[in-house]
C-alpha cells in the first residue's frame, strides 16, 4: 500500500528583487526557497493515514527539479516520508504545470500508488492546476480543494469534504485510486524532530530522468507549455495613503480615522 | 476576435455572480459570444443570462442539478469540439479547480488560471496573471493554439448588465460514467458567535500576530474601539478565531462593513477577495511591498504590536 505525495520547492522574493535581463521571471539571486505551504498539508494527511494503519503503508514524495530542490524533500523525508524522488532533466527549464503533469503521470504509472496527494496550488505561481491536470491525464477519479478526508489505506472508496467559496463545504465521496488536492487547514501539519531530521539523510532521494520515466524531450519544455511568459513586471503602485510619524502619531490618525467612520 | 465561449456557474440553484463578470470579459474581447450553462434544471438560468452581446445560450442538459467535474468536463470539451472558439472563459473558482487543469491538458488548449486582464495584441491573445504573491504581473500567450482556456478571477470584471433575447438551444450533455459522487452541502455553523457580514467596523489580525496568546491583545483593542475582530486563514486553521471569523474567499465576505483595519494580513488574493471592496481599509504590516496595500485607502509600515498599543491608549486617552 502506497501514498505518493507531490510537493514543489516554491520561491518567494526577497525584499529589493530584480526582474531578470530577459524580463520572463525574478532574477534567481533574489528568491528565496522553501517547501510550498500546501505540501505540508498533503504530507501530513499522508502520515495520518500511515500512522493510523496497521497495515504497511509506504509514503513516497515526488518533486521535479534541480539539485537544489533535494532540501525541500529531505524536509519531506525528516516529517516521516519513507522516500523521495526527484525528476529532473536541463530540458525540463521553463515547463509548465500541464509538463509537471504529463511527468508527474510517468512517475504515478511507475510507482503505482493506491492514493497520489497534491497541494491545491504552489504559493509562487498559483496557477492551482498540476494536481488535476494530472488526474487528467491518468484519467482517475479526482477531487480539488479537500478539506477534510476518510480514507482506508487500499479501499475502493474514500469520504471527503471539498471547500467551496463563502464557508460552505460539500461532502463527496469518489473511487479509488484517486488524486486528491489538498487544502490549507485540513489538518496540523507536525514539525521535523531531531531524531526524523538525522533520520532523513539515511533515507534515499532517488533522481529520474526523461529517459527512466519514458518521456520524449519533445513533449517537456517551454515548447510542449500550453502558455508562454510574454514578461513579468512589477505592477503599479497601489493607491494607500501613507501615515508617517511615530507610533503614537500614527495611533492618533487611526483614532481620527476611526471616529471620522463612526460620525458619518 | 472570433467566437468566445463562456461557461457559467450555478450552486443549489442559484446562478454564481462571476458568470456575468465572465460575460463582461467576453464582451471586452468583441466577438460572438456563446454562454454555456449545464446542469440539469440549466434553463432556469436562461433569463438571467440573457445579457447584451451574448448571442447564443446553450443549456447542456446533465442527469443532476449540481456540479460534478466529469460531467463537467465532458459536457466543456464537447462543446469547444463543436463550436471550436477562439477563447472559452471559466471562472477560477473552486469548481474550475476540479476540472479546467484535466480538460485543458487532454485537448491540448492554451491554458492559464486566475487571470484578472484579457487582450488582444495584433494577433496574439495575452492574459495577464499575478505571481509570488501578487508583487509581480505575468503576461502570459499562446503560440499556437487554436482555442485558449482562461479562468478568470472573480471579481474584477464589472458584471454585465442589461437585457437581451439572444437565441437559445437546449442540448444533451454526453453520458458520463461518473467516479464520484458529489453529496450534501456544509454550511460552518457561527453557532451563537455574531455573523460577521453583518458587521460594519472590523479589526482583522493575520499571520503577524504570531502565536496564539498574542492574540488577546487584539480582542482587547478591538472592544476598546467598538470593532468586530475577524482573522485571515491560518489564524482560523490555527483555531485562535473560530472559522466564523475568517474574512476571505473562503471565509465570509465583509458585505456591510465599512471600516476595515488590517493587521499583520500581508494580503493573499483569497483573503482580499473578502474585503477588497470595503470603502475605508487600513493595513499595518511591516512589509511595505505586501500586497493589502494595494487595496488599502491608508497604510502604515509598522510593528502591529506596536501599533495596536499606541492606538488603545489613544482611544482610551
Amino acid at each position: 500500500m502506497k501514498i505518493l505525495v507531490a510537493v514543489k520547492q516554491v520561491a518567494a522574493l526577497d525584499e529589493d528583487f530584480e526582474i531578470r535581463a530577459d524580463g520572463l521571471d525574478v532574477d534567481e539571486d533574489f528568491l528565496l526557497f522553501d517547501l510550498n505551504e500546501w505540501d505540508d498539508y498533503s504530507l501530513e494527511e499522508a502520515m495520518k493515514i500511515k500512522e493510523a494503519s496497521s497495515g504497511d503503508v509506504e509514503v513516497v514524495v515526488v518533486s521535479i527539479g534541480p539539485e537544489r530542490v533535494d532540501e525541500s524533500l529531505r524536509k519531506c523525508l525528516a516529517k516521516g516520508a519513507d522516500r523521495a524522488l526527484r525528476v529532473w532533466d536541463d530540458a525540463i527549464e521553463g515547463s509548465d504545470s500541464s509538463v509537471m503533469a504529463r511527468l508527474l503521470a510517468a512517475v504515478v504509472r511507475k510507482e503505482a500508488p493506491d492514493m497520489v496527494f497534491a497541494g491545491v496550488q504552489s504559493s509562487d505561481h498559483a496557477f492551482a492546476a498540476t494536481g488535476i491536470g494530472l488526474a487528467g491525464e491518468l484519467g482517475w477519479p479526482h477531487a480539488a480543494v479537500v478539506n477534510a478526508l476518510d480514507y482506508a489505506p487500499g479501499a475502493r472508496q474514500a469520504s471527503l469534504k471539498r471547500e467551496l467559496e463563502g464557508g460552505v463545504s460539500q461532502s463527496v465521496t469518489l473511487q479509488c485510486p484517486a488524486v486528491l488536492t489538498i487544502q490549507l487547514g485540513i489538518n496540523t501539519p507536525r514539525y521535523a524532530s531531531l531524531r526524523g531530521i538525522k533520520q532523513a539523510n539515511a533515507k534515499p532521494i532517488d533522481v529520474l530522468g526523461l529517459g527512466d520515466l519514458g518521456v520524449a524531450a519533445s513533449t517537456v519544455g517551454v515548447d510542449a507549455s500550453l502558455s508562454r511568459v510574454r514578461r513579468m513586471y512589477i505592477p503599479p503602485k497601489g493607491r494607500a495613503q501613507m501615515i508617517e510619524g511615530s507610533p503614537d502619531q500614527q495611533a492618533a490618525r487611526l483614532v481620527e480615522i476611526i471616529r471620522e467612520f463612526k460620525g458619518a | 476576435m472570433s467566437k468566445i465561449l463562456v461557461i457559467a456557474e450555478h450552486r443549489q440553484g442559484e446562478l454564481r455572480p462571476v458568470s456575468l463578470e465572465l460575460i463582461a470579459a467576453a464582451q471586452g474581447l468583441g466577438g460572438p459570444i456563446t454562454v454555456a450553462v449545464i446542469g440539469a434544471n440549466a434553463q432556469a438560468f436562461v433569463p438571467a443570462l440573457s445579457l447584451p452581446g451574448v448571442d447564443e445560450i446553450l443549456t447542456v442538459a446533465s442527469p443532476f442539478a449540481e456540479f460534478n467535474p466529469e460531467v463537467q468536463e465532458a459536457a466543456v470539451a464537447a462543446l469547444i469540439t463543436e463550436l471550436a472558439p477562439a477563447v472559452v472563459l471559466l471562472g477560477h473558482t473552486v469548481d474550475s479547480l476540479a476540472y479546467a487543469a484535466a480538460l485543458a491538458g487532454k485537448l491540448g488548449l492554451g491554458f492559464a488560471s486566475d487571470v484578472f486582464k484579457i487582450e488582444c495584441q495584433g494577433s496574439d491573445l495575452v492574459a495577464t496573471r499575478a505571481a509570488y504573491s501578487q508583487k509581480v504581473n505575468v503576461e502570459v500567450d499562446f503560440p499556437g493554439k487554436a482555442t485558449v482556456l482562461l479562468t478568470v478571477r472573480p471579481a474584477v470584471f464589472k458584471p454585465a448588465e442589461g437585457s437581451a433575447s439572444p437565441a437559445t438551444r437546449s442540448i444533451a450533455a454526453p453520458a458520463v460514467t461518473t467516479t464520484s459522487a458529489p453529496g450534501e452541502y456544509i454550511e460552518i455553523a457561527s453557532g451563537n458567535d455574531i455573523d460577521i457580514t453583518t458587521v460594519d467596523f472590523i479589526l482583522s489580525v493575520g499571520r503577524g500576530v504570531g502565536e496564539e496568546a498574542n492574540i488577546q491583545q487584539f480582542r482587547d483593542l478591538a472592544e476598546t474601539a467598538g470593532a468586530t475582530l475577524c482573522c485571515s486563514r491560518p489564524i482560523a486553521d490555527s483555531g485562535w478565531l473560530p472559522k466564523s471569523r475568517q474574512v476571505g474567499q473562503s471565509g465570509k465576505v465583509a458585505s456591510n462593513c465599512g471600516l476595515y483595519l488590517a493587521m499583520g494580513i500581508s494580503g493573499a488574493i483569497q483573503h482580499l477577495a473578502g474585503m477588497k471592496h470595503v470603502g475605508t481599509i487600513v493595513a499595518v504590516n511591516t512589509d511595505p511591498e505586501a500586497s493589502i496595500f494595494s487595496v488599502a485607502k491608508y497604510g502604515i509600515v509598522g510593528d502591529m504590536f506596536e501599533i495596536g498599543e499606541a492606538l488603545k491608549e489613544a482611544l482610551e486617552g
